[in-house]
């Protein structure tokens, strides 16, 4: 393997560290709501460090690539991918961490009312699953499952579309409980952030890979 | 294509028994830089010299098909009006040793024996330098030799003294190639002006120069041409493995 190949590999698996990295997080802030867990969601926030450190090696990487090696073709296509990617996951990340940060503001823990009937649970396993399924299209350049991340996207939207009704409809029959249906919604609409940045992450791979741009269309 | 200046039908070149370009079919549109690429003994500057016919110089040497030059085969025009018309520049600067930059300039009328006024080629010496974006830096010393000159400055010159002779088509091979990062860039800057006047062919190993100075660009391997296309498209999509790879550095 040449110097240029070793380098390349190495920011393939500097992004699928980052992607492991984002999804731990986004698991966790799960986990911490579920189980209103204050530590854990401090522990997500103090990892978010750890995000932003790894998105600036992964800059910082590409950029010397392509200072050193003018990359061409599938090599460029995939630098500029990666980049973009990074960005994405690290967005994500910041989204784990706003999640997180509600949980510890947050008085009590989510009531199982609410969480059903906003489909909030639905919302983080879809987004989780997507974002898992995104990363698998990456490692292995497998644009058909990149493809499926545009359609279950819909699914996200679908649920944040209906999430102003629900919420409206909890909070008349829940009066006292205003501020938990706020925290409620808020988390719905950072996951439909995670759908609209895995869908630009899908995108990016089958430019990578395809050499064609969907963005935008 | 509409524009077309130079066009390659069935074109193949031989060394005696060995067939080192084969079958080309290519269309040069006029005005365009268009860069050759490939891996060394791939067949491309044999090509570029079949274009102006310096490939018959050498013994054994012969071509088959046609090279068409504005719809008529070169093959068929008097060699020394093909030079005329078709320009070459080499890999090492070559100004005529004895020669000042002046006569270097008009060398081409000497050697073909042209009688020109001495008013008209102080013409064609200023237009031709100016051309070659080379006048402002040796308007003043004009009578001195064309090897006190620098690397760069020197193939200005040798671009000058192709370009006085009014070519339509400029051959470049590798013109750079012996020359450092400034005076490349200033190559590499001329090149964009000259496009407006003249067609430029570039034989050139360094990929990073065929991206930045041609319109389109060839991929040669083995003697065939495996892609010829928009340079954008080639190194950002190459449709062929083969260039892929290449382009790349993952040739093997």
């Amino acid at each position: 393997m040449t110097q240029f190949e070793t380098e390349m590999q190495d920011v393939k698996s500097e992004v699928i560290r980052m992607w492991q990295l984002v999804l731990s997080q986004l698991l966790k802030s799960r986990e911490a709501m579920l189980n209103f867990d204050k530590d854990l969601a401090r522990e997500v926030i103090a990892r978010e460090k750890r995000v932003n450190a790894l998105e600036l090696k992964i800059d910082s990487d590409c950029e010397n690539i392509f200072a050193l090696y003018c990359p061409v073709a599938i090599d460029l296509r995939f630098l500029l991918a990666a980049l973009k990617i990074n960005t994405n996951l690290e967005r994500i990340g910041d989204i784990a961490d706003g999640i997180s940060r509600y949980i510890v503001d947050s008085p009590a823990k989510f009531n199982r009312e609410i969480l059903e009937s906003t489909q909030l649970l639905q919302m983080f396993e879809g987004s989780i699953s997507i974002l898992t399924d995104a990363q698998a299209a990456f490692e292995f350049e497998n644009t058909l499952l990149a493809r499926t991340i545009f359609s279950r996207d819909d699914m996200l939207d679908e649920i944040n579309k209906n999430a102003d009704n629900n919420i409206s409809k909890y909070i008349l029959e829940n009066l006292k409980n205003i501020n938990e249906a706020l925290f409620v919604l808020s988390i719905i609409r950072k996951l439909e952030r995670v759908g609209d940045q895995s869908k630009n992450i899908a995108e990016e791979i089958i430019f990578y890979v395809e050499a064609k741009v969907l963005k935008h269309q | 294509m509409e524009n077309t200046i130079l066009k390659a039908i069935d074109f193949d070149a031989y060394f005696g028994e060995n067939h080192v370009v084969k079958k080309i079919n290519m269309e040069i549109p006029k005005n365009n830089v268009v860069a050759v690429m490939g891996p060394s003994g791939c067949g491309k500057t044999t090509f570029l010299r079949c274009i102006n016919r310096m490939h018959e110089l050498i013994e054994g040497a012969t071509t088959k098909g046609k090279m068409m030059l504005n719809n008529e085969d070169v093959y068929g025009m008097h060699p020394i009006f093909v030079r005329h018309k078709i320009g070459m520049v080499f890999q090492r600067p070559n100004p005529f040793p004895n020669l000042s930059i002046y006569d270097n300039v008009i060398a081409g009328y000497k050697l073909n024996g042209m009688k020109i006024a001495k008013r008209d080629k102080d013409i064609i010496v200023e237009q031709s330098l100016q051309k070659a974006a080379l006048w402002n830096e040796v308007k003043d010393s004009l009578h001195k030799k064309g090897t006190f000159l620098s690397g760069g400055q020197q193939q200005r010159l040798c671009i000058a003294r192709a370009i006085a002779m009014e070519p339509e088509v400029l051959l470049l091979d590798e013109p750079t190639s012996a020359l450092d990062p400034i005076s490349t860039s200033n190559i590499e800057v001329l090149l964009h002006e000259l496009k407006n006047n003249y067609t430029i062919i570039i034989v050139t190993h360094n990929m990073q120069q065929a991206g930045r100075v041609s319109d389109k660009t060839a991929f040669f391997y083995m003697g065939e041409l495996i892609e010829y296309d928009i340079t954008k498209n080639m190194f950002t999509n190459p449709q062929d493995k083969r260039t892929q790879n290449y382009i790349t550095g993952r040739f093997s």
